[in-house]
């Protein structure tokens, strides 16, 4: 089986480190994208048309903060699969440090 | 009083001790770290001194260590480290081990000798061996040279073994049947080969047949001779002097020339017999190798120790090169600068090294009274360490000046925080802080002048991460967001009918639109519970607001800081018994910077408490700006009532200190110069008044080398950079607001730049872009907001605190205590 070690011991603890704060930092940001929190207004990708055309409003625009809610924890979901994949390289990074002293 | 507050009170004792007693006791000295040694030689150069034999046999020691250590490190021998605290030799040891460590060099250079004479052999011999090998198909070709009437055709031939062969016409070629050629051979390098070539040309015309071919680099031979590529060459020439000159040519060229034998036979014993040299040496070459291993790993068990021992041994001859010895060589007599509460740990530490060495007398202990400045020393503890640095950077405290560091641990963070002000930011910063805490002993093996500063610095690093959530909170800003936990004061619904002006049509028809606060219900009358109103965050005139509240808390803060400084020179003036100074210098102080700033800020802060109409409120520069120019016509508004007079009152109040600062104190100075003239030439010699007058006349003496003139000039300098220093002092405040708006502005567009571009991505794809740009985000925050935004808040508040700050009341003019102390000597030369 080839060596599944792929970056050194920096990068990976890198890596780590950004998965950890991406994970806290964008799993708060669905959140508050759930709470259609007023503050992240701009970051909701509405245009005119959603706010003049609204059968039901804000029904729209609170669908937009659902679907970038989702998107944030999706890709909280992707920097968790990130840190398992740092820790599993920093591990392997021990054992070979610890075989080859 | 042992705290951080002042510096410690330090006393001059002497001590005495025996000439056998002496290592134990210096050596037990600087086990503590406690005392600094005078120079009681200080007339005397570093060659005369008494022990400067013993010191230089310390560092001839260190240079072998040194060299071990590197021959160590060389062939990959691991250096154990020890932990154990080792006991200095006395003067016998340190012959024996002078005398180790001479044999261990002297071996290990005629191992290094060996081993290189070795391996030349051993080159050499490969390549002859390789010479022998090559020339085995040149000479068949000589001889068919020999043999064949016509010259062979020009055609380069390629062998298939991969050397490249040229062959060179031999234009005169005479091939009657008995020619004698004679031949050398030799090995050169490659890269001279074609001068080499050129050069035996010029000279002999062609009347040479030259061969050559590449040595084929085995690992072997690498490993040996290293990537040098050579060849081997053959030259077929006749006639004796040809021969020498071509001799010549090569000496010249640093070929190595061989003799190789004629016949096929003798060619093939000389291979046999290269072959078993070479086998010998390889085996000798590995046994030296071995051999060397073994001699320095025996070594490098001991190496550790045996250094810290020389340095400990050097630091004791130094001291004691410092010290006087008595004409009967029995009795060492040393000063040293001590705090007064530990006295009696020196006491206890000196009787202890007396009772190791095995002498009868203790050392005795003299305190004596000095006119000497004693040296500043400052307990600190690892927390207080770092910002104890921060402020000897700008200068040294003089003795028993009150320290800024107990003021700093606070006032630095803070003001730090006021211009970082981001509780993202601050979060990671304080989580960095903790980690680096956490692992600074193993930060301290990586040996690199950022990691030093970056572990020194670490609880500062600490503190200004916590305090920047705290500002963070108050600036309502994480990552350039706001958090509305306690429910914004504003109201938009209000704003539209029937409250409020606002229609359906109003939305279409302005771009901006702004909130009324007197229409009810827009503003609930309430500010927003603690920090500043998240509403503020997506209004557009944000900067409006905020720039307005930012300078205004910046020179709030910067009065207030200000203020306190000058608040701590009467702590010094009452320590010191300046009773005069605090009357000729704080109090006016004082009085100046209340009326004028201390009034700006009463200004600031009744502004605020107030209700005004936005539009007709007074500005409140402009009516500092009037007040100082007396300007009170009556179309500007004011803020209440009597606020002329007020005003008028205050600015005479401030004038009139000027000269008050400017003038009483030389005046009081020049005239008790007089009066003690007057009473040393009425000659009063009332023994009630002799001491005074004596120590008046000393002082009048001393005085006397500062004429009145130089007086007056400092008074006046001292009082202009006073008064003018106030407003450009608390201009320079305004970088709290310049930096923080730096801050923030940087933080946002960073977050619009980067992080919205993927949250607007609403298709499926956006998750992955926005995991993308969540990196690139989280990289740039950290480099250009956290290393270079950090590094900037530090440089200003430091700023800060050095000038504006420190003038009010710090001297600085120490100098630092320098103990002896082993633990720090061993820190800073590993």
């Amino acid at each position: 089986m080839p060596s599944l070690l792929f970056c050194g011991p920096k990068l990976a603890a890198c890596g780590i480190v950004l998965s950890i704060w991406g994970v806290v930092m964008l799993s708060m940001l669905g959140i508050f994208f759930s709470a259609k929190s007023a503050v992240l207004i701009e970051d909701v990708p509405f245009t005119e048309e959603d706010i003049r055309d609204d059968k039901s409003p804000p029904q729209n625009i609170y669908g937009l903060y659902n679907q970038v809610g989702i998107n944030c924890f999706i890709a909280a979901a992707i920097y968790v699969g990130v840190g398992a994949v740092s820790l599993c390289q920093v591990r392997l990074n021990k054992r070979q440090e610890y075989m080859v002293t | 009083m042992s705290s951080l507050f002042r510096s410690e009170e330090m006393c001059l004792v002497q001590l005495f001790f025996q000439t056998e007693s002496a290592h134990n006791c210096i050596s037990e000295l600087g086990h503590l770290g406690l005392v600094q040694f005078k120079d009681l030689n200080p007339g005397v150069t570093t060659f005369q001194r008494r022990f400067v034999k013993e010191v230089k046999k310390c560092e001839e020691m260190e240079r072998i260590l040194r060299y071990l250590e590197k021959e160590m490190v060389k062939s990959n021998i691991v250096i154990a480290a020890t932990k154990e605290k080792e006991m200095v030799p006395c003067a016998r040891d340190v012959l024996e081990l002078e005398s180790t460590f001479e044999k261990l060099e002297r071996e290990l250079r005629e191992i290094n000798r060996n081993h290189a004479t070795l391996r030349q052999n051993l080159v050499e011999l490969m390549d002859i061996d390789s010479l022998l090998r090559m020339t085995e198909y040149f000479f068949e070709e000589a001889e068919s040279l020999l043999t064949y009437s016509e010259p062979p055709s020009e055609d380069s031939v390629s062998m298939t073994v991969s050397s490249h062969i040229t062959s060179r016409r031999n234009s005169n070629s005479s091939t009657s049947g008995a020619l004698h050629l004679s031949f050398i051979a030799g090995v050169i390098k490659q890269e001279r080969f074609p001068a080499f070539e050129k050069v035996l040309w010029r000279l002999f015309h062609g009347n040479f047949v030259l061969r050559h071919a590449e040595i084929q680099a085995t690992e072997e031979l690498q490993a040996v001779r290293g990537a040098v590529k050579k060849d081997v060459f053959i030259i077929f020439v006749q006639g004796g002097r040809v021969r020498e000159k071509i001799r010549k040519v090569c000496e010249g060229f640093r070929a190595s020339l061989y003799s190789c034998p004629k016949t096929l036979y003798e060619r093939k014993q000389m291979s046999n017999s290269v072959m078993t040299q070479m086998q010998d040496l390889r085996m000798i070459l590995r046994r030296t190798e071995e051999y060397r291993a073994s001699v320095l790993t025996r070594a490098a068990e001991h190496v550790q120790e045996w250094s810290s021992k020389v340095k400990k041994m050097k630091a004791i001859y130094y001291t004691l090169n410092l010290c006087n010895i008595d004409i009967t060589q029995k009795l060492i007599v040393a000063e040293i600068w001590c705090p007064v509460s530990d006295l009696a740990i020196v006491q206890n530490a000196l009787i202890k090294g007396s009772e190791q060495s095995g002498s009868s007398v203790t050392p005795v202990l003299n305190r004596i009274q000095t006119q000497q400045t004693p040296p500043t020393f400052n307990r600190t503890n690892t927390f207080t360490e770092g910002f104890q640095t921060i402020i000897d950077a700008y200068g040294v405290g003089t003795y028993q000046e009150i320290n800024p560091a107990p003021c700093t641990i606070v006032t630095f963070p803070f003001l730090f925080a006021v211009m970082f002000g981001d509780c993202g930011h601050g979060l990671v910063m304080t989580l960095f802080a903790v980690w680096v805490i956490s692992q600074a002993e193993s930060f301290r093996k990586w040996k690199n002048e950022v990691t030093d500063v970056l572990i020194g610095g670490r609880y500062i690093i600490l503190l200004m991460g916590m305090f920047s959530i705290y500002t963070g909170l108050i600036y309502n800003d994480c990552f350039s967001k706001s958090f509305n936990i306690f429910g914004s004061s504003w109201c938009v619904r209000p704003m539209f009918h029937p409250h409020g002006p606002w229609q359906n049509e109003t939305l279409q028809e302005y771009n901006h639109l702004q909130l009324n606060p007197f229409v009810p219900g827009v503003y609930s009358g309430d500010p927003y519970v603690f920090g500043i109103d998240p509403v503020w965050n997506i209004a557009s005139n944000k900067l409006s607001f905020l720039n307005s509240f930012k300078m205004k808390m910046s020179v709030i803060l910067g009065v207030s800081h200000m203020l306190f400084g000058v608040s701590l020179s009467l702590v010094n003036f009452v320590h010191f018994r300046k009773f005069q100074a605090i009357f000729l210098q704080f109090v006016p102080q004082l009085i100046f910077m209340l009326s004028l700033f201390g009034y700006l800020i009463f200004l600031i802060l009744y502004k605020w408490c107030i209700t005004l109409r936005s539009e007709t409120a007074p500005s409140i520069l402009l009516l500092f700006i009037n007040m100082m120019l007396f300007d009170y016509q009556s179309e500007h508004l004011l803020l209440y009532g009597g606020q002329k007079g007020l005003q008028i009152f205050l600015v005479l109040t401030a004038v009139l200190m000027v000269p008050v600062l400017l003038l009483v104190k030389p005046f009081l100075i020049y005239r008790t110069r007089m009066k003690t003239r007057h009473q040393v030439l009425g000659n009063n010699l009332n023994d009630q008044h002799g001491t005074d007058t004596r120590s008046s006349f000393s002082h009048h003496q001393s005085d006397e080398m500062v004429s009145m003139g130089d007086i007056f000039v400092y008074q006046a300098i001292h009082t202009v950079e006073f008064c003018l220093g106030c407003i450009s002092n608390t201009a320079s405040y305004l970088r709290l607001w310049a930096l923080s708006l730096a801050h923030a502005e940087l933080s946002e567009v960073l977050w619009r730049m980067v992080l919205q571009v993927g949250l607007k991505i609403s298709s499926g794809m956006g998750s992955l872009m926005l995991v993308v740009l969540f990196a690139a985000f989280a990289v740039l925050t950290v480099t250009i907001l956290l290393v270079m935004e950090g590094l900037s808040a530090f440089l200003h508040a430091l700023r800060l605190h050095w000038v504006e700050f420190q003038n009010k009341f710090y001297e600085g003019s120490g100098y630092k205590f320098a103990p002896l102390s082993f633990d720090s000597l061993l820190k800073t030369q590993q």
